[in-house]
């Protein structure tokens, strides 16, 4: 019965999380942590560090990389579904009603006119986010021309997306090789 | 049916392929469905303004509308759970097996390789996008230039939306910007 209490408690913590959160990501920082380790005290601030670092070197959606985490923590499996759910089922429910009448909605001129404005706003904020993951790696002259040469790629070509990350992950691994291999014969 | 899991597992791929937050998620998307003719440029677009204004990650927001855009109720469902299982069992994973598994040298190498191609992708994306909004008949790759369409009320609206982003600094939430150029919008194009 306290296992099923603690689920319950659990999935009202993430649908609140999930509900309250505007633009998803690390914007979830602040209410996950007051949610989850200032409120409820179910993990410490060194898991929220872990939960970071995995989610950074994991991919996925980081809302629910960080659920699914948090959630095995508290609850095993069940734990980690129930929070997953949770995090979802708000944006689920509010995108699905909203998709029921936008076009209608967007028949009327002055809606129009909006989303004009509004996908310019759109390219400024994909933009500033590029900027904002740029601000967390350390850049040096490789990291330069894989930036740049990502760039050129998909801008220029229709290379698929998936190829330029494969391409990108294979010049990591080699160079990575190579630097470890030097250091070992310098060491020695 | 058959509908159906080609969309769960377009999004799979999605899920599977996205470093960097749902951002990162936007050159995928772009490829798998505009490339693919299954979404208009303009709808995907409409549809991250919706995301990003509304409460909850913007992978799932993304996911819910393509999937009802694309195939109804259904369909939402679908996307949204090939866009999450990635996560959800690489998590899940980790979260049993421990994080040793993630201290390989091997996965910090690709990731070294990874990230700035991430924001390069993310940049072309954004890029794209404004000389799309502005000059919407340029061709790169056939290098075909016509500038009788110049968009120049999105021109104003961009300088205006950085300069608001300038002025405001870190009060600028995304929230916050994607109302501004609502405004904007509403603005100029009955202004002019």
């Amino acid at each position: 019965m306290a296992h099923k209490h603690k689920l319950l408690e659990l999935f009202w913590a993430f649908l609140k999380i999930g509900a309250l959160t505007f633009g998803g990501g690390l914007a979830m920082m602040p209410i996950m942590h007051k949610e989850v380790v200032e409120k409820k005290g179910w993990i410490s601030d060194d898991d929220v560090i872990k939960m970071l670092v995995i989610s950074e070197s994991t991919p996925g959606v980081f809302a629910i990389n960080s659920a699914t985490f948090i959630g095995y923590k508290i609850g095993k499996f069940w734990g980690s579904l129930v929070a997953t759910l949770a995090v979802v089922i708000p944006s689920f429910v509010i995108i699905s009603l909203i998709s029921l009448f936008f076009y209608q909605f967007k028949q009327i001129e002055a809606v129009m006119f909006a989303f004009y404005g509004i996908q310019v706003g759109v390219a400024v904020l994909i933009f500033k986010a590029a900027i904002k993951l740029g601000k967390k790696i350390h850049f040096n002259a490789l990291s330069y021309m894989i930036l740049i040469a990502s760039f050129g790629v998909s801008f220029f070509t229709e290379i698929p997306v998936i190829y330029i990350l494969m391409g990108a992950a294979f010049i990591g691994i080699i160079t990575g090789i190579f630097l470890t291999h030097k250091e070992v014969t310098n060491h020695a | 049916m058959l509908e159906l899991l080609r969309l769960f597992w377009m999004f799979f791929k999605i899920g599977l392929f996205t470093f960097g937050g749902g951002y990162a998620m936007i050159p995928l998307i772009e490829d798998a469905l505009v490339g693919g003719g299954y979404l208009d440029v303009n709808v995907l677009y409409d549809m991250i303004g919706v995301a990003e204004s509304t409460p909850g990650p913007i992978a799932v927001n993304m996911a819910t509308f393509i999937g009802t855009h694309q195939l109804g109720f259904l369909g939402a469902l679908a996307a949204t759970l090939g866009v999450i299982l990635p996560s959800f069992i690489i998590i899940l994973l980790i979260a049993w097996l421990g994080s040793r598994v993630l201290e390989s040298k091997t996965a910090e190498h690709a990731f070294m390789g990874l990230k700035p191609a991430v924001i390069g992708l993310i940049m072309s994306v954004a890029i794209a996008l404004v000389v799309r909004l502005i000059l919407p008949k340029i061709d790169f790759e056939n290098l075909i230039f016509d500038v009788s369409l110049f968009q120049w009320q999105n021109l104003i609206i961009l300088v205006m939306v950085v300069a608001f982003i300038y002025l405001f600094k870190k009060k600028a939430s995304p929230v916050m910007i994607i109302g501004i150029s609502a405004v904007l919008g509403i603005a100029v194009y009955y202004g002019f």
